[in-house]
């Protein structure tokens, strides 16, 4: 016992000597700042969805740094600091400034840009000069299916977008049979309603219509014209700023159908500005303020927490930016938070130790699970996480309100079919 | 089928005035002074956002919008024609081609830092007209018979008030009409306003239907030129004509085909015609 | 060779050959990046320039081309596995052929109504590649990662598409040289002044014409193909840009037009003034409108451009700026 003490003493004070040796007295723990590199729509068609986007991370970064940083077990302590620039949605500047950020300024880590078709530019890059790209807001599969290996998606890919919209369906009309698609004519659409389609005609629906439009389509009714007047669904959309006017104009059109289900646009709390349209629309999201993922329940699943509760990122996100918060700006936020769990997981800012931890992640958040496939074929593909779907309909006072109604487990009111126009 | 025939015909043919117009414009500016004006589409974008202001900010009606949006057009257009054409007139295709062009750039530059590139909408709804199983909003029909006002004043401007008759005696004959005392440089930069006033109305009417940024032009500029080709490049009246084709075309080509190929075969008659017949479908040989 | 002693023939060769191999040697990211739109960009304006400078003819539509050869060049690469050298030339050779068969037709067009068509053919292919499904469709193509690895992974992969592209640039170079000074050449020069007399003192104009818009459409499509590649993507959007095809025409005035140095001097000075504009926080949101405004002067004031103004100002470098 007496030998063991004196052992004690020694190799206390010796690691009080190597400690003071290497954190000499008076100085505090090494700090270093790590940049995080993006682009951001600022203007242009994407700007709603990538406003919130970037509200999100930098709620994150505010409270990361002001919390202190990421302690490492070295003692080090890690700071992130932001460098982007205005990709005014345009595709070209995409790859132009993400080189810049890797080069110029030095960026350490990368957050994709708002949506697929730029973060597939951006990914090139990102791999081309080994950077990890974290991507918030870009859902197509086909990114993740290229043979990167440092780019981590934290939505729920393209593919399982509006298939439960399918379930929705059958649920509430079970004699449906015919559905119409329209879509927008990009990466992230076209990968939505190729499984879309392919998903509804093994459940036994018909797809009756299935056309793309350009991005930049103002004037929807050729296409609205197309859909046959017996439709019970109509599905697709792409884009806020375009599923916004297709919404619109379906209504104006007084088109009758069972359900309308679009992408992006309904669960923005924006969409709520065009009135009557929005009623009974049908939306997918990533995370809605009134799912519940809680510390509990990853304990039952067996799953470890990471971050903050829910009402806590519902809280700070309204005290900073003075609006409710929208799947997009949990993105952006979550994307953060993947860099900031696996950096601590890692100990370290190296981009291969990162690159080991982000492979081996498995946790639960406020926004749901998180987990990334690691085979060659399809590397960084979220495997976690899943979508909620939401619907509009009227409060008492005749207001448009937002219900999640699938899956039936987490819902908060059931589905209703559209009400004759 | 027929149904779908017949409502996505009218469609296409309420938007074809309105085609028209703007086309009309580009082709008044081509017929007295052969120069392509490559800044019609952000004109026709200024437009759009010249009716967004008055609605948003003074609570005007829009269509009472039209009224200032046209007089602002003019004036742009005067602007333009004394400070980028006027020198470039005589000069190669060349040099008014990009003299209008780097007016396009100027004015997409100083829009875009302006306004950015966020898509915007005017709020203002008639509601939607029902006439049997079609349904079509009530917008478009307004903006058809606005087109058609506004078709009938050129028309009655050209033909029968003095600085009208001097328009056409310039364009059909420069040399000759200064030789009558025609004073050919006022009327040049008049008939380049009145053609930049068109672009801004349509523009105007264009954005009582659709969100628009202030790139919003560029893709009725390229409509423009197909529907001057079809119509006869220098002809207003078959302006209106090629306008109501296009809309035709674009009501028709959806019936029968992906909507996605309707560009290919607008480009693909415009180069055609081109080719075939330079002097449109219905100008004199 | 005679022309080996002309200033005016190696001058412009000797400027991009020792830029490009300071590049090489210094072999530093950002500025083979900043040199890769350079090149490209003169690449670009000296080709439509063999058009544009030589016979007159105003092709507004000419990154059809770019876009085309391109979209070839890319399907061999991704779909065929062909090389990058082989697949570059590929997408030339397809677009010198598209501009052969369309160049018969549409250069019976004149002034205006050549450049309204050029515009025509852009936005058709435009959307004709849109809805064409081996070439992906609205979506595009990609090329698979791993196809990286061939070149010795992404880095050097980078710079064999460098050091092809800076190849092209100077060939372009050659070509519009030898083709200013050749008999075939002032046949082109006789056309721009007046082509019916042209015709009458015996220049075949139609031939004339289409030869060279088939050189000018060659090297576009080349360039193209070592664009994408370094990209890793393409699609329609990006392939057919009016603007990018309105940039060159921009380039080619700033410089001067018909000579083999102003292309040079006009891309370069572009080049500049726009990644000045666009990382000045005052200009960035201006650039466009900046832009605009030098080419309206340039237009209405020296309509010869930079290198057509040194030469008729300083007698000396008449020799020199070819």
């Amino acid at each position: 016992m007496k030998r063991f003490g004196v052992g004690f003493a020694v190799v206390l004070s010796l690691s009080l000597i190597l400690t003071s040796l290497t954190a000499p007295p008076g100085v505090a723990a090494a700090e270093k700042t790590v940049t995080i590199g993006f682009t951001a729509s600022q203007t242009g068609k994407l700007n709603v969805e990538a406003t919130r986007q970037i509200n999100g991370l930098h709620l994150w970064m505010e409270q990361v740094n002001g919390a202190g940083g990421i302690k490492l077990p070295d003692g080090a302590v890690i700071k992130f600091a932001d460098k982007f620039y205005d990709d005014e949605s345009k595709k070209e500047r995409v790859q132009e400034l993400y080189t810049k950020l890797i080069n110029a300024d030095k960026a350490d880590f990368l957050i994709s840009p708002y949506s697929s078709g730029l973060t597939d530019a951006a990914a090139v890059i990102a791999q081309q000069y080994n950077r990890i790209m974290v991507t918030a807001g870009a859902a197509s599969d086909s990114t993740y299916k290229k043979g990167y290996t440092l780019v981590y998606q934290s939505y729920t890919p393209a593919s399982r977008y509006l298939t439960g919209a399918v379930d929705i369906l059958v649920k509430l009309t079970p004699k449906s049979k015919k559905i119409a698609i329209i879509h927008e004519n990009d990466k992230f659409a076209t990968d939505v309603v190729k499984d879309l389609r392919k998903y509804a005609e093994q459940k036994g629906f018909k797809v009756v219509l299935f056309e793309g439009y350009d991005s930049a389509t103002a004037d929807f009714s050729p296409f609205i014209n197309k859909i046959p007047a017996d439709v019970d669904a109509i599905m697709g959309g792409g884009h806020f700023a375009d599923t916004t006017t297709l919404a619109r104009q379906i209504y104006e059109k007084k088109i009758n159908t069972r359900i309308i289900a679009l992408l992006v646009a309904p669960p923005e709390p924006k969409f709520a500005e065009l009135g009557e349209a929005c009623i009974s629309v049908i939306g997918s999201s990533q995370w809605e303020p009134l799912a519940r993922f809680t510390k509990e329940s990853a304990q039952k699943e067996g799953i470890a927490w990471f971050g903050p509760t829910g009402e806590e990122f519902i809280k700070a996100y309204k005290a900073r930016f003075t609006e409710d918060p929208s799947y997009h700006s949990a993105g952006g936020y979550v994307a953060g938070m993947i860099l900031q769990d696996a950096i601590q997981k890692a100990g370290s800012a190296d981009t291969a130790k990162v690159k080991a931890a982000l492979d081996a992640m498995d946790s639960m958040t406020f926004y749901g699970r998180l987990k990334f496939a690691t085979g060659p074929k399809d590397h960084g593909l979220q495997v976690g996480h899943e979508m909620v779907y939401i619907q509009w309909n009227k409060d008492q006072q005749g207001k448009p309100v937002k219900q999640v109604v699938w899956p039936a487990a987490g819902a908060t009111a059931p589905p209703f079919v559209c009400p004759a126009r | 089928m027929l149904d779908q025939l017949i409502s996505s015909l009218t469609d296409g043919l309420l938007l074809g005035f309105v085609y028209g117009v703007a086309a009309m414009g580009l082709t008044l500016i081509w017929g007295v002074m052969s120069v392509i004006n490559l800044a019609h589409g952000p004109i026709i974008a200024l437009g759009m956002f010249g009716a967004y202001l008055l609605f948003t900010h003074l609570g005007v009606n829009p269509y009472l919008a039209m009224a200032p949006v046209a007089g602002a057009g003019l004036i742009v257009g005067l602007v333009i024609y004394v400070i980028a054409v006027h020198r470039v007139i005589n000069a190669p295709h060349l040099s008014s081609l990009l003299a209008t062009f780097a007016v396009n750039m100027i004015i997409i530059g100083v829009g875009t830092a302006v306004f950015s590139t966020s898509p915007q909408n005017i709020d203002y709804s008639l509601g939607s007209v029902e006439v049997g199983f079609l349904t079509f909003p009530a917008s478009r029909l307004v903006g058809a018979v606005g087109a058609i006002l506004v078709t009938a004043c050129l028309y009655l401007f050209l033909y029968f008030t003095r600085p009208g008759k001097a328009i056409r005696a310039v364009a059909n004959n420069r040399m000759a009409s200064e030789l009558m005392g025609i004073p050919s440089s006022r009327v040049l930069a008049l008939s380049f306003g009145l053609g930049a006033m068109m672009a801004a109305v349509a523009g105007g009417l264009i954005a009582t239907f659709f969100p628009f940024t202030i790139l919003s032009g560029g893709p009725y500029e390229l409509k423009s030129f197909v529907i001057c080709v079809l119509g006869g490049l220098g002809h207003p009246l078959g302006a209106l004509v090629g306008g109501l084709l296009l809309g035709g075309l674009e009501g028709l080509i959806p019936t029968f085909m992906p909507v996605s190929w309707v560009p290919v075969v607008e480009f693909g008659l415009f180069v055609l015609v081109l080719l075939v017949r330079p002097s449109g479908l219905f100008g004199a040989k | 060779m005679k022309a080996c002693q002309t200033p005016g023939f190696w001058l412009p060769l000797v400027i991009v050959s020792v830029w490009g191999g300071v590049v090489l040697l210094i072999h530093q990211d950002t500025m083979r990046e900043t040199a890769f739109i350079l090149l490209m960009a003169v690449g670009l304006a000296s080709s439509l320039n063999i058009l544009l400078g030589y016979t007159g003819y105003v092709s507004f539509g000419h990154i059809v081309f770019f876009g085309l050869g391109g979209y070839t060049g890319f399907y061999l690469l991704s779909a065929q596995d062909w090389p990058l050298f082989a697949a570059a030339i590929g997408g030339g050779l397809l677009s010198a052929l598209i501009a052969g068969l369309v160049g018969l037709a549409v250069l019976r067009l004149r002034g205006a109504y050549f450049a309204l068509a050029t515009i025509g053919i852009n936005e058709a292919a435009r959307a004709f590649v849109s809805n064409f499904e081996p070439y992906g469709g609205a979506t595009g193509m990609f090329v698979n990662f791993s196809v990286y690895q061939k070149y010795g992974g992404p880095g050097p992969a980078l710079w064999t598409t460098f050091i092809f592209l800076w190849i092209t640039a100077l060939a372009v170079l050659l070509v519009s040289y030898l083709v200013k000074h050749s008999r075939f050449g002032l046949g082109l020069l006789a056309i721009r002044e007046d082509e019916d007399a042209a015709m009458v003192m015996g220049v075949k104009a139609p031939q004339a014409k289409t030869i060279t818009y088939v050189i000018s459409a060659f090297f576009p499509g080349v360039i193209g193909t070592l664009y994408f590649f370094k990209n890793g993507n393409i699609e329609p959007g990006d392939a057919f840009q009016l603007h990018m095809s309105i940039e060159m025409l921009v380039m080619v005035m700033l410089g001067g037009m018909g000579t083999v140095m102003g292309p040079l001097v006009g891309a370069a000075g572009y080049q500049w003034l726009r990644g000045y504009l666009l990382t000045s926080p005052i200009f960035k949101d201006l650039h466009l409108a900046v832009a605009g405004a030098m080419l309206l002067l340039i237009i209405l004031f020296v309509p010869t451009g930079v290198v057509g103004w040194v030469r008729n100002h300083v007698r000396r470098l008449q020799k020199v700026l070819e």
